[in-house]
C-alpha cells in the first residue's frame, strides 16, 4: 500500500520554496501520546505550518449518552481521559448532581477529594514519565511508574479496579474507604514528598532537560487565553484560574491549598507547575486524612443508581457509618428529572473538564456536550509549535499534556 | 558451551555436549527461536495503551520474557492492539500490519480491540479481526498486565505449535 | 457579579437581540438572535465591568426531539466566564432549520478555532468568516452529521473509506504468508473454515483472570492453537496419519 489513505487531509501547501517539504507524524507515533497526527510543513528542521489532526479516537460519547440514562453514562467517562478516570467520574457525578439539585454528604465529598487528588498524581507521574521518556529521560520514566503502581493498587483496595475505577455515584460514593487504603495511603503521602525531590534531582538541573524545555513552547497570558488554554498550561502563562478554587465542589473548599501559578508560559514552567501541583495535592491528602468525617457515604436523596430506560423511583438509602454498600429498602418517592440545563466544570489534571448538559425531564441527557481540556489544548500546538524546531514539537506535545480519548470523545 | 550447564530445551531437539551443536526438526528450532523473542510493536490506541506501557515498566518488567517494545513495525514480529479502533483509525492500522516482516503475530488487547466493547455506535470497528488476523485474543477493560503478560505466553505456545512457518517451500 | 444582573445588562445593551432569560439552578442563559453575536461578545469580553476573558465551551444542540416546545431548531451555546471577577454566563444563539448559520468568534478567541469545527462537524452548523472550517472529529468524506437527532446510533450508511479498506484487505490476503485456499480445495474443516472468514485464522482466547489461570488452561490452549494447516489444509500430525 503505497498511495496514502483515502482520508488524507491536504497539508498546506508550500509556498514555491524547493527546501520545504511535508511530514506527516503519526497516527501511529510513539511520541504523539496515543493517536494525534500532526501534518507539519518544514523548512530545513524549522516547523512552517503545523497542523494538528484528531478524530482517531471519536467513539461517540456524546451521542451515545444522549442514548443512555445517568448511571450508564457514567462508565463512558471512564474512558475520557483515562488517565485519571477517577476525576472525569467525579466531574460527570458533580454536574448530575448539580442538575438533579442532590447533594452528597460530607464523607463523600472527601472521599471524591481524595480519589481526585490520587487521579492528579497517578496522572501527572504518567505525565512526567511519558514527557522525560520523550526528551530523552529514560529513569525517570521507570521511577514514575514504581510509584505509580502503588497508587493503582490502592486504586484496586479501594474499588477493585486499576484504571477504570466508575467508583463514585451520582449522591456519593459506592463504597467506604478501609482502614487498610487509609494506611496504605498515609504510607505513600509520607514516602512521596521524597520521590518528587527524587525526581527534580534527576532532571532539574539537568543541562538536556533545561536546554530542551526553557524557552520552548511560550505562551503569553493574553495568548493563553485566547486559546482557551486551562490547568497547569494556563496557570504556567501566570493566570490565577483553578475551578478547585474558583467554583469549589466536593470539599475543596474545606481544605487549605495553593495553586501554583508560574510566569515565563514556557514547557519548564508548565514542568515547574505540575511539580509543585504534586506537592500541593499531597497537602489536601493528608488533610482529608486527618479530617475524614463519620457519616453516611450516599445521600438520603441519591436516585436509584441503576436508573435504567424504564422510569424506576428514587430509594432510600441507608447506609451506616462505616457503610455496607448500598442496599434497596424502599421505594418511596417518584423521581423527578427536571427540565433545564447545567454547566459544570470541574479541575481534573488537564485542566478544565465541563459537562453541558440538557435534561428534558426524561431519564437520559437531552444533550450532553464534554468541554475536553485536551481537544483544546492539542488545537492550541499550532500556536505553540509554529517557527520552533520538530523535536520542539515533541516537547510541545508532552508538556501540554494531551490524552486522546478525552479530545477525541 | 560447556556440557556441565544445564540447557533446557523444547521436547524432540537434542543437545551435543562438547560438541556445540543442536539437532531436531527445523521447525522446533525455529519456533524455538521466534518464541523467546517476541518482539511487539505498540499500537497504543486508548486505555489499554496505559496498561500495556505499565506492563513494559518496572513492576511488571516483560523484558523478562525476552518481549522489548519496539516503535517500528519493521523491526517489529508482532502488533499488541490496545484500545478501541475507531473506522478512521482503521486503515493506518492496517497499513501498519502490511509493513510488518512475516512472521508477525496480532494480539487483540481489550474489550474494544476483542468486539468493540462498550462503544457500539456509528465511528467505532466492532473488533480489530475485521482489519487484520488476530491470533490471541485478551479480553477485558482494560486487561490487568498479567493479563496482556498471559497472552504473550500464550502466543508463545501458539508459536511453538507451529508448523512450516519459516519457507515460502511448503 | 450575579449572573442575572450580567443578563439584564445585556438585555439594556441589546434589547433587540435578547429573546429571552431563562435560569435553572443558579445558572441563566440568555436566548438569543444569530445577527448580532460577534458585537455581543467583544462587548462582553471587553467592557470593564465584565471582562468576560475565558471561553469555556462552545457547543451545538438539536431542538427536534425535545419535550417541551422550541422556537428554533438549532442552538449555538457559548459558556463565558471571568477568571478575574469570577462570573459567568451563558448566552444560546438560536438558528432556524434551513441553512443554520452564525459569524465565527475565531477573531475574539483564536481557542474557538476548534470548538466550531467540531460542532459543523457534528450538526452541520456553518460558521461565517471561519478561517478553516473543515471536519475535525470524522473522516472528510463522512456522510451526515452525528450529533444531530435524526442520524441513528450506529449510522446510516458504512463509511466509504471502510468499505474500500475491506476491499483492500480480500486482496492484499491472497499475497500473505498463509493465502486462503482456492475455492475448489476447500476441503477439511480447518480449510473451509478459512475460506469461509479469511482474516480471521484460528484463535486462542487467553482468560483474563491473571497467572493462575495460565498452567490450568494449557492443554485445551494448545490444542485449539494448531495451525490451520499449511497449504493442503492440513497438520503434517494429519497428513502421517491420512
Amino acid at each position: 500500500m503505497k498511495e496514502p489513505s483515502k482520508q488524507t487531509v491536504e497539508v498546506p501547501v508550500a509556498t514555491g520554496d524547493e527546501d520545504r517539504y511535508r511530514l506527516r507524524m503519526g497516527p501511529q507515533h510513539p511520541a504523539t501520546h496515543g493517536v494525534l497526527r500532526v501534518d507539519l510543513e518544514l523548512d530545513g528542521e524549522t516547523i512552517v505550518a503545523c497542523d494538528p489532526q484528531v478524530g482517531y479516537l471519536h467513539r461517540g460519547i456524546e451521542k451515545l449518552a444522549e442514548n443512555r440514562t445517568y448511571a450508564q453514562t457514567l462508565i463512558l467517562t471512564d474512558r475520557l481521559d483515562y488517565i485519571a478516570a477517577m476525576s472525569n467520574n467525579c466531574g460527570f457525578c458533580v454536574a448530575v448532581e448539580k442538575l438533579l439539585a442532590i447533594t452528597p454528604p460530607l464523607r463523600a465529598r472527601y472521599i471524591r477529594t481524595i480519589v481526585n487528588e490520587m487521579s492528579r498524581l497517578a496522572s501527572h507521574l504518567l505525565w512526567l514519565a511519558t514527557h522525560a521518556l520523550d526528551i530523552g529521560a529514560m529513569t525517570v520514566f521507570l521511577y514514575c511508574f514504581r510509584e505509580r503502581e502503588i497508587l493503582l493498587e490502592l486504586f484496586e483496595e479501594l474499588c477493585g479496579a486499576r484504571l477504570t475505577f466508575s467508583y463514585p455515584r451520582i449522591g456519593g460514593v459506592r463504597q467506604d474507604v478501609n482502614a487498610y487504603f487509609i494506611d496504605g495511603l498515609q504510607r505513600f503521602i509520607d514516602i512521596f514528598p521524597e520521590k518528587i525531590l527524587e525526581y527534580e534531582t534527576l532532571i532539574d538541573t539537568n543541562r538536556i532537560w533545561l536546554k530542551r524545555t526553557v524557552g520552548i513552547g511560550k505562551v503569553s497570558r493574553e495568548k493563553a487565553l485566547s486559546l482557551g488554554l486551562t490547568g497547569a498550561c494556563l496557570r504556567a502563562s501566570g493566570v490565577d484560574y483553578d475551578v478547585r478554587k474558583h467554583q469549589p465542589y466536593d470539599a475543596y473548599d474545606l481544605v487549605d491549598f495553593e495553586v501554583p501559578i508560574g510566569q515565563e508560559g514556557d514547557s519548564y514552567a508548565r514542568y515547574r507547575c505540575r511539580m509543585e501541583e504534586m506537592r500541593q495535592s499531597v497537602r489536601i491528602l493528608q488533610q482529608c486524612i486527618d479530617q475524614l468525617p463519620p457519616g453516611p457515604i450516599v445521600g438520603e436523596d441519591a436516585p436509584d443508581l441503576h436508573m435504567s430506560q424504564r422510569i424506576i423511583p428514587f430509594r432510600e438509602a441507608r447506609v451506616s457509618a462505616y457503610g455496607t454498600g448500598l442496599i434497596a429498602l424502599s421505594h418511596k418517592t417518584k423521581p423527578t428529572y427536571p427540565a433545564g440545563d447545567i454547566y459544570v466544570a470541574t479541575e481534573v489534571p488537564k485542566g478544565e473538564l465541563g459537562f453541558y448538559i440538557i435534561s428534558d425531564g426524561s431519564p437520559r441527557a437531552y444533550r450532553m456536550h464534554i468541554r475536553s481540556p485536551s481537544f483544546i489544548h492539542i488545537s492550541a500546538l499550532t500556536a505553540l509549535s509554529e517557527g520552533g524546531l520538530v523535536a520542539d514539537l515533541i516537547t510541545n506535545i508532552g508538556s501540554v499534556d494531551v490524552v486522546l480519548g478525552e479530545s477525541d470523545r | 558451551m560447556s556440557s556441565d550447564k544445564v540447557v533446557h530445551l523444547p521436547e524432540g531437539l537434542r543437545l551435543f555436549p562438547g560438541a556445540g551443536a543442536l539437532l531436531g526438526p527445523l521447525d522446533k528450532l525455529v519456533n524455538w527461536g521466534r518464541a523467546g523473542s517476541i518482539w511487539p510493536v505498540t499500537f497504543g490506541l486508548a486505555c489499554c495503551a496505559i496498561e500495556m506501557m505499565d506492563t513494559g515498566a518496572s513492576t511488571n518488567d516483560q523484558d523478562r520474557f525476552g518481549i522489548l517494545f519496539r516503535a517500528s513495525p519493521r523491526q517489529a514480529d508482532c502488533m499488541v492492539v490496545a484500545g478501541t479502533l475507531t473506522k478512521k483509525m482503521a486503515p493506518a492500522l492496517r497499513r501498519v500490519y502490511d509493513q510488518m516482516p512475516e512472521p508477525r503475530y496480532v494480539m487483540a488487547m481489550g474489550s474494544c480491540a476483542c468486539s468493540g466493547g462498550v462503544f457500539d455506535t456509528y465511528a467505532v470497528t466492532q473488533g480489530v479481526d475485521q482489519i487484520v488476523p488476530v491470533d490471541v485474543y485478551v479480553p477485558g477493560c482494560p486487561p490487568r498486565p498479567e493479563a496482556l503478560l498471559e497472552g504473550f505466553l500464550k502466543l508463545k505456545e501458539k508459536i511453538m505449535a507451529e508448523e512450516f512457518r519459516w519457507s515460502s517451500v511448503r | 457579579m450575579e449572573q442575572r444582573a450580567i443578563a439584564d445588562t445585556l438585555k439594556t445593551q441589546f434589547s433587540e437581540e435578547v429573546v429571552d432569560i431563562v435560569e435553572y439552578q443558579g445558572q441563566v442563559g440568555v436566548l438569543l438572535r444569530p445577527d448580532q453575536i460577534v458585537p455581543i461578545l467583544r462587548w462582553l469580553r471587553d467592557s470593564a465591568d465584565l471582562r468576560m476573558d475565558h471561553l469555556r465551551a462552545l457547543c451545538g444542540v438539536d431542538n427536534s426531539k425535545r419535550k417541551t416546545s422550541y422556537p428554533e431548531r438549532f442552538e449555538v451555546v457559548y459558556q463565558l466566564y471571568s477568571t478575574e471577577l469570577r462570573h459567568e454566563i451563558r448566552l444560546r444563539v438560536l438558528l432556524p432549520e434551513k441553512d443554520p448559520h452564525v459569524d465565527s468568534v475565531v477573531s475574539l478567541w483564536s481557542g474557538a478555532n476548534w470548538l466550531e469545527r467540531e460542532v459543523f462537524d457534528m450538526f452541520g452548523i456553518r460558521f461565517n468568516q471561519h478561517p478553516n472550517l473543515k471536519r475535525v472529529l470524522l473522516p472528510d468524506d463522512w456522510e451526515g452529521h452525528p450529533l444531530r437527532k435524526e442520524y441513528p446510533l450506529k449510522g446510516r450508511k458504512e463509511w466509504q473509506g471502510l468499505v474500500e479498506l475491506k476491499e483492500r484487505i480480500q486482496e492484499l490476503d491472497q499475497h500473505g504468508f498463509y493465502p486462503p485456499p482456492p475455492v475448489e480445495a476447500k476441503k477439511g474443516g480447518t480449510a473451509k473454515k478459512g475460506a469461509k472468514n479469511p482474516v480471521e485464522p484460528q484463535k486462542t482466547v487467553a482468560q483474563a483472570a491473571g497467572p493462575a489461570s495460565a498452567g490450568k488452561e494449557k492443554t485445551a490452549t494448545v490444542a485449539a492453537a494448531l495451525p490451520a494447516g499449511v497449504n493442503t489444509g492440513k497438520t503434517l500430525r494429519e497428513r502421517d496419519q491420512a
